[in-house]
């Protein structure tokens, strides 16, 4: 406990910020020439009053949780993973490989299989930079970034090439067998008898492994030794080598958690949604990711509110872009802001709120 | 660059004029951060061409008034006045206009400039660096004939040593014509033979009327080299004497408020099995040199062997050696077991494995992690030991914290809230969590680095009984410190490290500090010149 | 190829290296001073936007300019207020600016010229023109001059005039870095700051200062982008570059001089990812190579740890693979038959040479040592 109240910390702070990114979002659409109400209440009809619009927006929430985890566990090592993207990318890679060219019987099984197959290949593509950091402190920043881009590149490569079905035009793979279809959630509406509900969304089953993801991340991060050891050398490096603590270690298998959380994020895209990989897939959610785990304060509770929000952003945002003329990119802005006063201005919020109780404490 | 006001001072002095001035008077000065109230009406007069000492404890507020002077922090009451005139410091710029030159504890250098450009940095002649460059190179060769202080213009600060980069801050001060020189601290990374040439051109500068104001702990040094001394107490000014009309055992009761008690209470030693034994122990650092160099020791069970030494002498690195996290040639055995001595990142685990306990000479930077609570501190290296676990997978932290709150009272922690964060607790309560925690992992062999350091008196009487009682139980124990004090009256056996090698071991009851000294000075045997 | 081509190539580098040099340097003035700086691409953006947006409306390419410059220190000061008087992370700062430039360059493009997130193409006078220095000959002759005046006219003129401004920041950086009393301050704060309070100095000025120029610096290169090397804002334009420049910086170990060096040769490999599209290679030289360098790392990891042998014989065996793909796959034709090199692979070669030059195999590189870190006052 500091000047301020643990609530005082972990949810005012946040929710202030996110007022003054709102605050300045309106402020230009207004500059657009559109309302900002009429531009709110087009957002929430379009997600929050029909069975859809919920649909589409836990489809979204479901990439940003995978990936608000993927940078949270990393912040929690005190490392900085801008490689969202890119492992997504690579996860969709293990995703279609998994799919195509296994004999899936059922959904069921196929999700494992896919889930694996995501996850390797996110870890690997998370744990070079990690071992590039760890071993030659290269600036895992830099590298991530680039890694990003090569993944667009090795991605570009296999759909126009290797995974491309012969006379296709699009570079995309084969669509993935029946079996591998999973459930959406208007699927399982309709098995419980709910006809005409999440018609056409395409949230499905990953949502569920989404939140399985979130208790298990709490469950490592402050119940498990290793979940110690990350958080205790995303403190203090110095004070982690006096522990035993080995930071090539701890670096590498933080970065692997993270990549893998990332490459999980594939699941819903690529097999829950399109059924094929296709170029470009991940749509930024990997950026996302960011946002969401600096709102959230890298606890996957925050995470999962923060996904929230950004979902119901995300799905408003393209109502906005088809109703009004408000281009999808407003949601860019709006992320770029929610990151810019919970991640870099920070004291901004925190030192009149610190001083407002100073103040009350002295008078209380 | 111009300099009115301080020529002023300075030909007041030099004409002889107004000698009776002082260089420096404050007057009731106060600054409170919060509701700690650093300085409380502070008084002093420092009369020019005099060495003007200042002692007090750690959390005295002899930094913040120095801050003052310099114009980092400014005062929430009080006057100063230079020379007679009122002066206001609100920053670096005006106290060196005002003829004052500080001298940090961490020298404020650019470590890959050159003497020259950091001597010449903010105090630039022109736009353009050539000239500033050959005027302060004439300048300096004026002043190392003046003073006797010499350095090599060209040299770069990271290659030379400490000494040197001492002799460098000063220069920086004299180069802008600076009457008062202030000096926090600066022996603490000297050997006594740097000391002595510190000293030395004190007094030089001193001759030439320049007046200075040496505020550091070590009573030694008040009686040698200062005139008149001050001793703050609380962020009070307890007294000023005349350092010809006091003595080492009246300051420290001024600095205490009471007799301190300079020995500890103990039973003599009953040494037992050998547990440590370290045979030709080499550390290499990056850069190639030699850390430790050719160490070998020994230590019995329920036994305490002092380290003394000037810090930076190996001694950091035999702790982290045998802490397990710096990598060395050689034998070290513990209970007859061989210590790995290649693992430079994580055996850790392992050292604790074999019985060994560390408590780090930087607890906040090493022992603890400041951002979590007491509880989680309270396993800190460890966490992975099956006593803590609940299962396969996860920690009992329940366990964990019922556990620590019973430590803290045994331990006296205060508050003895398992739930509060490192940061919360004042030094001598966060060195007593460190303590609880390894002390009570029952070790063969306790390492203890500094365990004083930053800790309030009545917290260092209770930590020194538990390290005597912790030898009383066989226990064996390594205690590095800068203290000789403290090494004197803890240890059963007194080793002394300088430059990576022990210069000699000695019985504490049978030498004292001057022989110590010595050793710490690297000067072996007979031949003492 | 022949000579002729060989300076066509080059004269294509230094075009595109022109905003790398640009925003290198405008890195460097930063990052000295202790301003870890990754919004380096979101400026470019932003300045890239408004000069082509302010361009075309008013037709005046210098007010373009001007606009640009005036983007991009717009977007320097939120950093260099998130940064320094904030105390904020700056990694953080730099990730938000640049996405703030790729929204707002969109969302205003798209509200002010409704082309999709462009701006309308610029015509002459919205543009940079190229500049023919004195005697140089024009493009139709060049294949009958000499060397040296193929040299002239191809390679030194005709670049447009923020070429030219780019090429002379060089020299100028250099000048206000280590002969200025500025620079020794600017370097000083970047090392330790705490060295240039206690000697009166501003640290915040500096390091305003700093981030200042650096906006400039950004502005000038988006400019280029837009108004100079294409002719008009197009969403996303900057690609990544930013980032490369801030390789280049690394791998030119923050100096002047090795900033242009590294700038060049990075824009070597776009000019080559330009020009030639079907780069073929004898099989057996591709599988050569590829086999050389993966054996290669298996003998180097041959004494490390278990670690290291895991992700360099991964690596390894990873080349090793595909050149015995390649190998089989053209055993039907021979061996010499040639295979083209993937145009994903040139065009990923800048942010691999990249992660190589971040991985230390270029020399290591130590950054400025108070970089990255909030200057607070001891107490």
């Amino acid at each position: 406990m500091g000047v301020m109240p643990k609530w005082a910390d972990v949810v005012l702070v946040p929710l202030i910020s996110l007022f003054i990114a709102a605050l300045l979002s309106a402020l230009l659409i207004l500059a657009i020439g559109e309302s900002p109400v009429a531009a709110l209440k087009l957002m929430i009809e379009g997600t929050l009053l029909r069975s859809s619009g919920w649909g589409y927006m836990l489809y979204y929430t479901t990439n940003f949780i995978f990936t608000g985890l993927a940078v949270s566990v990393a912040f929690h090592a005190a490392l900085f993973n801008i490689g969202g993207e890119g492992q997504a990318m690579m996860g969709g890679l293990g995703v279609a490989l998994v799919c195509l060219f296994i004999p899936w019987p059922h959904w069921s099984f196929a999700i494992i299989g896919a889930s694996l197959g995501a996850a390797v290949f996110g870890m690997i593509w998370a744990g070079l930079p990690a071992y590039l950091q760890a071993k030659r402190g290269s600036h895992i920043v830099i590298t991530t970034i680039m890694f990003n881009f090569i993944a667009a590149g090795v991605l570009n490569f296999f759909l126009v090439g290797a995974l491309k079905p012969k006379g296709s035009m699009d570079p995309a793979t084969a669509n993935f067998p029946a079996t591998t279809h999973l459930p959406t959630f208007e699927d399982m509406a309709s098995l419980m008898g709910f006809e005409k509900m999440f018609r056409a969304a395409p949230a499905n089953v990953s949502f569920f492994l989404a939140l399985v993801a979130c208790v298990l991340v709490w469950v490592l991060i402050w119940r498990t030794p290793l979940g110690y050891e990350i958080r205790a050398m995303g403190k203090s490096e110095p004070a982690a080598r006096y522990a035993g603590i080995g930071s090539v270690k701890t670096i590498m298998v933080a970065m692997m958690i993270s990549g893998a959380l990332s490459g999980m994020m594939a699941i819903n895209t690529t097999q829950g949604e399109s059924e094929r990989l296709i170029l470009n897939f991940t749509e930024g959610a990997g950026f996302i990711g960011i946002a969401v785990a600096l709102m959230g304060r890298s606890h996957p509770l925050g995470v999962l509110l923060a996904a929230l929000l950004f979902g119901f952003l995300y799905q408003g945002g393209a109502e906005l872009a088809l109703w009004t003329k408000i281009p999808r990119e407003l949601i860019v802005v709006i992320q770029a802001l929610v990151i810019l006063f919970t991640g870099a201005l920070t004291l901004m919020v925190r030192g009149p709120l610190e001083r407002l109780f100073l103040s009350l404490r002295r008078e209380g | 660059m111009i300099r009115p006001r301080h020529w002023v001072g300075a030909a007041f002095v030099d004409k002889g004029i107004l000698m009776s001035q002082p260089a420096i008077e404050l007057k009731g000065i106060s600054k409170a951060f919060g509701s700690v109230q650093a300085n409380k009406d502070i008084s002093i007069r420092v009369m020019p061409g005099t060495i003007h000492g200042i002692i007090g404890e750690n959390g005295a507020g002899k930094s913040t008034l120095m801050s003052i002077l310099y114009g980092f922090y400014k005062a929430d009451a009080g006057e100063i006045f230079i020379s007679g005139q009122k002066t206001a410091i609100p920053d670096s710029q005006a106290a060196i206009f005002a003829g004052i030159g500080m001298v940090f504890q961490h020298f404020k250098l650019v470590e890959n400039f050159t003497v020259l450009e950091n001597i010449v940095l903010g105090a630039e002649s022109g736009a353009f660096l050539a000239p500033s460059l050959r005027k302060a190179r004439a300048e300096l060769a004026e002043l190392a004939t003046e003073y006797e202080l010499n350095v090599d213009p060209d040299a770069v600060i990271e290659e030379i040593g400490v000494g040197m980069q001492q002799r460098v801050e000063i220069l920086k001060a004299l180069y802008r014509r600076a009457n008062i020189l202030i000096l926090d601290e600066p022996t603490g990374v000297l050997t006594p033979t740097e000391a002595d040439q510190l000293f030395r051109i004190l007094g030089r500068l001193r001759e030439e009327g320049k007046t200075i104001i040496l505020i550091t702990h070590k009573l030694r040094e008040i009686m040698d080299i200062t005139d008149t001394v001050s001793v703050m107490r609380r962020g009070e000014m307890t007294a000023t004497v005349k350092t010809s009309q006091t003595s080492p055992e009246n300051l420290a009761e001024l600095m205490v408020g009471r007799k301190v008690l300079l020995r500890v209470d103990k039973v003599p030693a009953q040494p037992k099995q050998q547990v440590l034994e370290i045979t030709g122990l080499n550390v290499v650092d990056d850069a190639g040199v030699a850390r430790l160099n050719d160490v070998s020791l020994s230590l019995r069970a329920g036994e305490i062997l002092g380290i003394a030494g000037v810090a930076g002498n190996g001694q950091s690195e035999l702790l982290e050696v045998l802490g397990g996290y710096q990598s060395a040639t050689g034998s070290v055995k513990v209970n007859g077991a061989t210590l790995d001595l290649t693992g430079a990142n994580s055996d850790g685990q392992s050292r604790r494995a074999n019985g060994i306990a560390h408590v780090p000479e930087d607890r906040q930077r090493e022992g603890l992690i400041m951002d979590f609570m007491a509880w989680e501190n309270a396993v800190f290296g460890y966490h992975r030991d099956l006593a803590h676990q609940a299962n396969r997978f996860f920690m009992d932290n329940a366990a964990i914290k019922a556990e620590t709150a019973a430590k803290m009272q045994r331990f006296d922690v205060r508050p003895p809230n398992p739930n509060l964060t490192a940061q919360n607790f004042s030094g001598g309560n966060q060195q007593k969590i460190v303590l609880a925690r390894e002390i009570e992992r029952n070790p063969d062999l306790l390492l203890i680095g500094q365990p004083t350091r930053g800790v309030d008196i009545g917290a260092i009487e209770f930590i020194h009984q538990q390290i005597v009682a912790l030898r009383d139980q066989g226990k064996a124990i390594l205690l590095v410190s800068v203290e000789l004090d403290e090494i004197l009256s803890l240890s059963d056996r007194v080793a002394v490290m300088f430059d990576g090698q022990i210069m000699g071991e000695r019985d504490p009851a049978k030498t004292n500090e001057k022989e110590l000294g010595l050793l710490m000075a690297g000067v072996t045997g007979e031949a003492s010149t | 190829m022949d000579f002729l081509t060989l300076l066509q190539v080059l004269d294509s580098s230094l075009r595109l290296a022109t905003p790398l040099l640009l925003a290198c340097l405008a890195g460097l003035f930063s990052e000295r001073a202790g301003i870890f700086d990754i919004g380096l691409e979101g400026k470019m953006l932003a300045a890239a936007f408004l000069s082509a947006a302010i361009a075309a409306t008013t037709g005046s390419v210098w007010l373009g300019l001007l606009a640009g410059i005036g983007a991009s220190l717009l977007l320097s000061a939120i950093h260099g207020l998130a940064s320094i008087t904030l105390r904020g992370d700056q990694i953080i700062s730099g990730v938000a600016i640049n996405f703030l430039a790729a929204g707002l360059t969109v969302v205003i493009s798209q509200d002010w010229f409704g082309q999709g997130g462009r701006t309308p193409p610029l015509l002459s006078s919205g543009r940079f023109e190229p500049l023919n220095l004195p005697g140089s000959v024009p493009a139709k002759e060049i294949s009958q001059a000499g060397p040296f005046m193929q040299l002239y006219s191809e390679l030194l003129s005709g670049h447009s005039l923020l070429v030219y401004v780019a090429l002379l920041m060089v020299p100028l950086t250099w000048l206000i870095l280590y002969k200025t009393r500025f620079g020794l301050r600017l370097r000083a704060v970047g090392e330790n700051p705490a060295a240039v309070d206690t000697a009166g100095i501003s640290v915040v000025g500096l390091r305003y200062a700093a981030v200042g120029i650096c906006g400039v610096l950004c502005g000038i290169a988006g400019a280029y982008m837009a108004t100079a090397l294409q002719a008009g804002f197009v969403k996303d334009m900057s690609a990544g570059r930013g980032f490369i420049a801030l390789a280049a910086l690394i791998f030119a170990k923050w100096r002047p001089w090795y900033a242009l060096g590294a700038c060049l040769l990075f824009g070597f490999f776009f000019a080559v990812d330009n020009r030639f599209q079907n780069i073929l290679l004898p099989a057996w030289a591709m599988s050569g190579v590829l086999l050389a360098l993966g054996f290669g790392l298996f003998a180097y990891m041959r004494n490390k740890t278990l670690l290291d042998r895991i992700v360099l014989g991964g690596l390894g065996l990873g080349l090793v693979v595909v050149a015995t793909l390649i190998t089989l796959s053209s055993l039907s034709a021979g061996l010499d038959s040639m295979i083209k090199i993937p145009v994903v692979f040139i065009q990923s070669l800048p942010y691999v040479l990249t992660v190589v030059v971040l991985a230390g195999f270029v020399g290591k590189a130590i950054p400025p040592r108070s970089g990255g870190v909030a200057y607070v006052k001891e107490k």
